[in-house]
Parts: C-alpha cells; sequence; structure tokens
C-alpha cells in the first residue's frame, strides 16, 4: 500500500479572523452542483453523443437546431456555471494539498480563478448571444 | 484510498478538458466553417478513444461523486461505503458497457 502525507497545514488557513465559514458552504456547493450536475451531464452526453448519429451529427447546424429552443440554451448555461465552479474549487482544494510555497500556491489559485472566470464570461456570451442565422440562413428554423 | 485517487485524477482530467470544450464552442461565433472544422477534429478513430476515455472518467467520478455525498449525509453511509464502491464499480461498467459500442461505431465510421 502507498503512504501518503499526513494532513497538513494549508499556507493561507481557511479560517482568518471574522470571514465566516467560506470552507463550510465551498463544501456544500461541491455536494449541491454534484447533483445537479449529473442530471446535466448525462443528458449532454447522452443527447450529443448516444443519440441519433452521435458524434459524427455534432456541427454548426447541431448546435444550432439545439439552441433554437431556450431549454438547452438554459441547460447548457447551467451546466457552464456549476462545471466551471465545481471544478476550479476542486482544483483550488488540490493546490492546497500540493503547493506548498505560499508564493506557488497564490499564483496557482489566481491561475485557477482567472481562467474560470474568461471561461465563464466568453461561454455565457455564446450561449446566450449566439444567433446561427446571420451566417447559415438556409437553416431550416432561420426562414 | 484508490476511490480517493480516482476521484481525483478524474476530476482533474474532466476540469482540463472543460477549459477546451468551452473554448471550441466559443468559436460558435465565428461561423459555420470555423465551427465545423474545429469541432471536425472530434471526429476521427484516435480522438473517438479520447472520448470513450473522458466519458469513462466522468462517469466514474460522477457516480463515485454521489457515494461521497451519501458518505457525508446518509446515516449509514459510512457503514455501507465499500458497498457501495462496488456499486459504483458495477454501475460504471453497465453504462460503459453501453456506452461504448455506440460511440466506438460512430467514432470509427466514416462521414456525417
Ligand atoms: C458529474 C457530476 C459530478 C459529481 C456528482 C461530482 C462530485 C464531486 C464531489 C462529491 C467531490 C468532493 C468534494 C469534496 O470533497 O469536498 C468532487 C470533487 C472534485 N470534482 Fe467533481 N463532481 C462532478 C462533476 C465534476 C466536473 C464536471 C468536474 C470538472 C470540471 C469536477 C471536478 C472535480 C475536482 C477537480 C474535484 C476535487 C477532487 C479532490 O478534492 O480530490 N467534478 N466532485
Amino acid at each position: 500500500m502507498a503512504t501518503i502525507d499526513a494532513p497538513r497545514t494549508v499556507p493561507s488557513p481557511a479560517r482568518r479572523r471574522g470571514r465566516g465559514n467560506w470552507e463550510k458552504w465551498g463544501w456544500i456547493y461541491m455536494r449541491v452542483s454534484g447533483v445537479l450536475l449529473v442530471i446535466l451531464i448525462f443528458g449532454h452526453l447522452f443527447v450529443n453523443l448516444v443519440a441519433g448519429d452521435g458524434i459524427k451529427a455534432v456541427d454548426f447546424a447541431f448546435v444550432a437546431g439545439k439552441w433554437a429552443s431556450p431549454f438547452w440554451r438554459v441547460w447548457d448555461g447551467l451546466m457552464l456555471w456549476l462545471a466551471l465552479i465545481h471544478g476550479g474549487n476542486g482544483m483550488r482544494t488540490l493546490v492546497n494539498d500540493y503547493a506548498y510555497r505560499p508564493t506557488v500556491n497564490r499564483a496557482l489559485k489566481w491561475a485557477i480563478f482567472l481562467a474560470v472566470a474568461i471561461l465563464i464570461v466568453l461561454g455565457t456570451y455564446t450561449v446566450t448571444a449566439f444567433d446561427p442565422c446571420p451566417s447559415d440562413p438556409s437553416l431550416s428554423f432561420c426562414q | 484510498m484508490w476511490s480517493w485517487v480516482l476521484h481525483r485524477i478524474t476530476g482533474v482530467a474532466i476540469f482540463f478538458f472543460l477549459l477546451v470544450h468551452i473554448l471550441d464552442s466559443v468559436v460558435l461565433n465565428f461561423g459555420p466553417d470555423a465551427y465545423d472544422r474545429v469541432i471536425g477534429t472530434y471526429k476521427n478513430p484516435v480522438l473517438g478513444l479520447g472520448e470513450a476515455a473522458l466519458v469513462a472518467a466522468i462517469v466514474f467520478h460522477a457516480l463515485n461523486g454521489i457515494r461521497i455525498i451519501l458518505i457525508d449525509l446518509w446515516s449509514k453511509g459510512t457503514r455501507y461505503q465499500r458497498a457501495m464502491f462496488w456499486i459504483v464499480v458495477i454501475l460504471w461498467a453497465v453504462l460503459m458497457a453501453g456506452f461504448l459500442p455506440v460511440h466506438l461505431h460512430n467514432a470509427f465510421t466514416e462521414g456525417q
């Protein structure tokens, strides 16, 4: 059996004076978002990879067809936010576990935060503002 | 302990794929030609195997995630944690047995 280091003190302790218990909310968030993500991701994988011709059918027109209905825009938008924040917070746990040096620890957490924030902005813009019709008026629902 | 290692590794792998996957979706804003070229790179046997591995990772992480939640919140969760691990493994195998033939068929056959 491999051995791992005993739990160790994080460079920047979670509880600093008077900051409330953010770690508890993170813990709850990981679980609530996890339950929702099971439904969202399994549905996403089934519709995009299993139903019909699966990966072969996925192209601009396929996404345009799905996003013709607000239902899938909300679905994908929720998945975007929940998964990025869940994954980002999970990555923060790993950084706290493995990056001992305070500067490295802080730099990595900033990188994760920036990646998550930028992708939430870009992704939210795409899933809300996307309009296929100017570039491909031949799509059936554009006529 | 191995369920924990696997949960970690799959979580990280999914996170990095998610970053790429959102960026490829952002290409939708650049019109059909650009998007179809980018998404076209997913449609070959090599990436088809990559997608299969990714789905395997996500399905494990999701099922084991539910197990973690049950261990934390269900009063009998810790008592049944080992049994639940085997349930995770069996459910994972069943779901992958359903998914793999369909997906590998699509990934290894030509055309739209
Ligand atoms: C499909 C549904 C999912 C479920 C049920 C789920 C569940 C969980 C749970 C319960 C944890 C443990 C949190 C803790 O110990 O406080 C966790 C950790 C994690 N998850 Fe997920 N998750 C899901 C999807 C995802 C996705 C899509 C990503 C990537 C974007 C992801 C990345 C991570 C990472 C990186 C961790 C941290 C691993 C660690 O601390 O060892 N998860 N997940």
